[in-house]
Order: C-alpha cells, then sequence, then structure tokens
C-alpha cells in the first residue's frame, strides 16, 4: 500500500509560531485488548516545558516512554492517510522514510532518532557496577564519540552542576536516593539533549529528598532552552516550571492550559476531581 | 590383599599423582569450554532469532536430561567409526564433559541475565549505547557478579566427574588404579583411597573459595 510521505498534519489547535519540536499525529497505541492512547494529537514547541499529569494508567508514562522509543506506536495501516506517527524536529521517529512512504521505524532508524532525546527515570537506574564518573561518561563516549579526557570535564561541569562533585568516585550503592537521581540528571544532561524527558522522576525518594532534585530540575530549566516533558505529582513543581499543563485520562487529553489555568481555575470536572485528590495527599 | 598396605600406596602414588594431573588437565580444558560455550548460548538465547533459542534450549535440554556416560561413549564411538579414529580419548572426553557442563553454566547464566533489571536495559536504549557496550560494560559484569559462585560450583561438580572419561581409557585417576591392580591383582584399596583424598584436597580448597567468592560479591557495591 502507498503510503506517500507528507508533512505531519496539524495536530493541535494552537497554532504554534515555531514548527514543533515533538508532534505526536493521531498516535494509538494498545497492550494486547487494552487500549492506553486512542489517536493522540498534540504538539510541543521547541523550549517548551509541558507537564503530564492524570491518574494512574491515563497514558502519561507510555508518552514518554514511546518518545524514548521504550514502547512502540500500535502502528495504522496507513500512516499518511490514518496518523500514528511520531514526529520529532520535524522529522518522523517511530517510522521511517522508504521510498515515499512512511513504515515502522528498525532498530537502527531509532538508534539514531532517539540521539536528540534524554530521559530520567523514576528509579534512576544508574549502572550500578560504575562508579559515578563512569555513569556519566559512558554514554558520552561510546554513542557521541567524545574523546575521554571531552566526557569527564562535561561529567565533572554536570555533577557539579548537581552538587556531587565530591562524589564522582563512588558507587551508586553508596548514594541516597536523591543524590542517585541527581546524577541520573546529570547523565541525561551530558548527552545534550534537545528533549528531556522526566519520568516521576522524585515518586521514588524519601520526602526530604525531592527538594534537592526538583531544585536541580529548575536550575535546568531556568538555564537551558531544552524542550522538557515531564510527568509528576508534584503539582507545585509543575506550576513553577511548566509553559503548559496537559490533563490525560484514559489516553485522551482531557483539558490543556497555562499552570495558572488548570491548577487555579479547572474547566473540566476530571480534572478538578484529579487535582482535587492529588492535593489532599 | 583386601588391607591398606602402606608400601603399594607408595608404589602407586606417582602413577596416581600421574592420574591426578590428567584430571586436572582435563578439568581446565572443559572448564574452559563450559564456562565460554555456556556464555556464547545464554547470550545467543537472548540476542538471537527465535529459532536460534528454541535449537539450543532443546540441544542443551537433550543433553542434561541423558547420562554424561552415556554421551561420552557415544560420542567416543562415534568420532572413532565416522570423523576420526586418531582424535584422543582425552580430546574427546575433555570436550563431551565441556559441552554437558556448557548445558547447566548456560542455565545460569541466563539466570542471571534475566536477574538484571529492566531499568538496566531501558537506561542502555535511553543513552543509544551499542550492543556490544550494553553486553560487555552493563549486562556481563553484573551477570558475572550473579553467577561466578554457581558456575565455579557446576566447575567443581565436573572435576569431580572426570572419572567418568575413564570409560573410554583416558588415564585419570581411576584408570591408574584399576591398571596397577590389573598388573600387580593388588593395590585397588589403596588405589581409590588415595584418588578419594587427592579429590579432597583439590576440591575442598575450591569450594571453600567458591564460598567467599560468593560472599564477597554479595558485599561488592552492585
Amino acid at each position: 500500500m502507498q503510503n506517500p510521505i507528507t508533512e505531519p498534519s496539524p495536530a493541535a489547535e494552537r497554532g504554534p509560531a515555531a514548527a514543533p519540536i515533538v508532534r505526536f499525529d493521531r498516535v494509538h497505541k494498545s497492550f494486547g485488548d487494552l487500549k492506553v492512547l486512542d489517536r493522540l494529537s498534540f504538539d510541543v514547541d521547541p523550549g517548551e516545558r509541558v507537564t503530564l499529569i492524570g491518574p494512574s494508567g491515563s497514558g502519561k508514562t507510555t508518552i514518554l516512554r514511546l518518545l524514548m522509543t521504550l514502547e512502540h506506536v500500535t502502528p495504522t495501516k496507513d500512516p499518511a492517510a490514518e496518523g500514528g506517527v511520531i514526529w520529532v524536529e520535524g522529522k518522523p521517529l517511530s517510522h521511517m522514510e522508504k521510498g515515499n512512504r512512511l513504515v515502522v521505524a528498525n532498530e537502527r532508524h531509532l538508534r539514531q532518532a532517539r540521539k536528540k532525546i534524554g530521559m530520567v527515570f523514576q528509579s534512576f537506574n544508574l549502572f550500578p557496577n560504575m562508579r559515578v564518573l563512569r555513569n556519566v561518561t559512558e554514554a558520552q563516549v561510546h554513542t557521541l564519540g567524545r574523546s575521554k579526557d571531552e566526557a569527564e570535564a562535561k561529567a565533572r561541569e554536570l555533577l557539579d552542576l548537581v552538587g556531587l562533585s565530591a562524589k564522582v568516585d563512588n558507587y551508586p550503592s553508596q548514594l541516597s536516593g536523591g543524590q542517585q537521581q541527581r546524577v541520573a540528571i546529570a547523565r541525561a544532561l551530558a548527552m545534550d539533549p534537545d528533549i528531556l524527558l522526566l519520568d516521576e522522576v522524585t515518586s521514588a525518594l524519601d520526602p526530604e529528598l525531592v527538594a534537592d532534585v526538583l531544585g536541580v530540575l529548575r536550575d535546568v530549566a531556568d538555564t537551558t532552552s531544552i524542550t522538557m516533558l515531564i510527568v509528576t505529582h508534584e503539582m507545585g513543581f509543575a506550576r513553577d516550571v511548566s509553559n503548559r499543563v496537559m490533563m490525560f485520562d484514559r489516553g485522551v487529553i482531557v483539558e490543556e492550559g497555562a499552570p495558572d489555568e488548570i491548577f487555579s481555575d479547572p474547566r473540566e470536572a476530571r480534572t478538578q476531581d484529579f487535582l482535587r485528590a492529588v492535593l489532599a495527599e | 590383599m583386601n588391607e591398606w598396605n602402606s608400601e603399594t600406596a607408595l608404589e602407586i602414588l606417582p602413577a596416581m599423582w600421574q592420574g591426578f594431573l590428567v584430571v586436572l588437565q582435563v578439568t581446565l580444558v572443559a572448564g574452559i569450554i563450559a564456562v565460554v560455550l555456556g556464555l556464547l548460548v545464554a547470550v545467543g538465547q537472548r540476542v538471537g532469532p527465535p529459532w536460534l533459542g528454541r535449537g539450543l534450549s532443546g540441544v542443551f535440554q537433550f543433553v542434561r536430561n541423558t547420562p554424561l556416560l552415556v554421551q561420552v561413549l557415544f560420542v567416543w564411538t562415534a568420532t572413532s567409526l565416522y570423523i576420526n579414529p586418531e582424535w584422543s580419548a582425552f580430546a574427546v572426553g575433555s570436550a563431551v564433559l565441556g559441552v554437558h557442563y556448557a548445558s547447566y553454566t548456560s542455565e545460569t547464566y541466563r539466570a542471571g541475565i534475566e536477574a538484571i533489571p529492566v531499568g538496566q536495559w531501558e537506561a542502555a536504549t535511553a543513552l543509544s549505547l551499542p550492543a556490544h557496550r550494553v553486553w560487555g560494560a552493563i549486562v556481563l559484569p553484573q551477570m558475572m557478579r550473579r553467577s561466578t559462585a554457581a558456575v565455579a560450583n557446576w566447575i567443581i561438580a565436573m572435576f569431580k566427574e572426570v572419572p567418568t572419561l575413564f570409560a573410554i581409557g583416558v588415564l585419570e585417576m581411576i584408570a591408574q588404579a584399576q591398571k596397577y591392580q590389573g598388573q600387580h591383582y593388588d593395590g585397588a584399596v589403596e588405589g581409590y583411597t588415595i584418588a578419594g583424598i587427592l579429590f579432597l584436597a583439590a576440591s575442598y580448597p575450591v569450594a571453600v573459595a567458591a564460598r567467599r567468592l560468593e560472599n564477597r560479591l554479595a558485599k561488592s557495591h552492585y
């Protein structure tokens, strides 16, 4: 079947001034019979900080995992006509161009395409057999091809930024959860990502460690122009850092808007219920 | 004739020592095969196409479920008749023993690989690390920490099975004792006793070292 490549169709009604850095164009995602995302469309502008909120199972984390290519979209028969494609910086991420058609991306395409995306995970996922410094240099050297000296200089600079310059020779197991998460943030930033995905980065932390991690992320948001997609239950952080908040339920966007709008005056009953429940915790 | 005789023991000792050295040589060769082949199979089952994984799994299931002695005799006979009668019993026996124990070490490695949290694979993917670094720098070091003590125990078990190769004429300790007994109509008690003592003297310290290694690895930073 012919699927002539066309420019991605406008997905959101917001009409961004710049070309979107991320575009979900009628994306489907199912796990077996469970439909997680249902023809989901939205755009994210370069430099924008978008927070995804919603109850468990609403599809927020799946969106980040699709962008990081840890999950793959449920393919449509005709991507050009039916959508089902994720675009990053104007190029297909979930698909690749073959002749004049879009076909589901292979591993080689994904490996190249995801280099501009970084992710910080809920459970840190540092490599426990490597010291802190090597956790931050490993991919710089072996993915980006930087020299060892260059990678170490960058790693030390970032570990200093996250307040862990004294821990470069420690193993992750010798650090607190908050420190491990800050190393993970440094590791993701070391790859100079255009897009940073933050997946409930404080959920696994003791309450007293949350502030340090959020502080580092606020600094990153203030001092860089990295586009961020954030899944969090830290509503204060979302309000401070985001340009836009999207409320999800059952794989669709229930409501979206500026943080003040969503947190102070939500229109939808579902958003009101969710925020009441979260803020009561 | 059936009682312990120290003079006979002293007389048979050099031959038993020769047999013991053969046991160590077989263990070394078969051990390398078991460690390397087991690892290749475990990794192959993970990264190869499904048919390869199923095929390797089926072959090793068969190997684990048939007696070592039958495998040794079958392969020795088959290679002598159909492949090359010049191949030595030492080489054939070591290979069979190594492959037999690779079927166990591969399962140990496989379990070690499967025990690595999925988050490690996901972090490696998120960083776009090439496959050789994912395996060489992340998966195998963590898997080895989990598997090394268990693999050492398989090698000790294999060491104690080397006398099986007596059946095809490898001159290990039991074969030496039998040879002496055939020539002198004496020395069975002394020969088997010395064999037992040498096996114990070699395997006990290794077992203790494996236990210590296990404890040390358990206390390591990852």
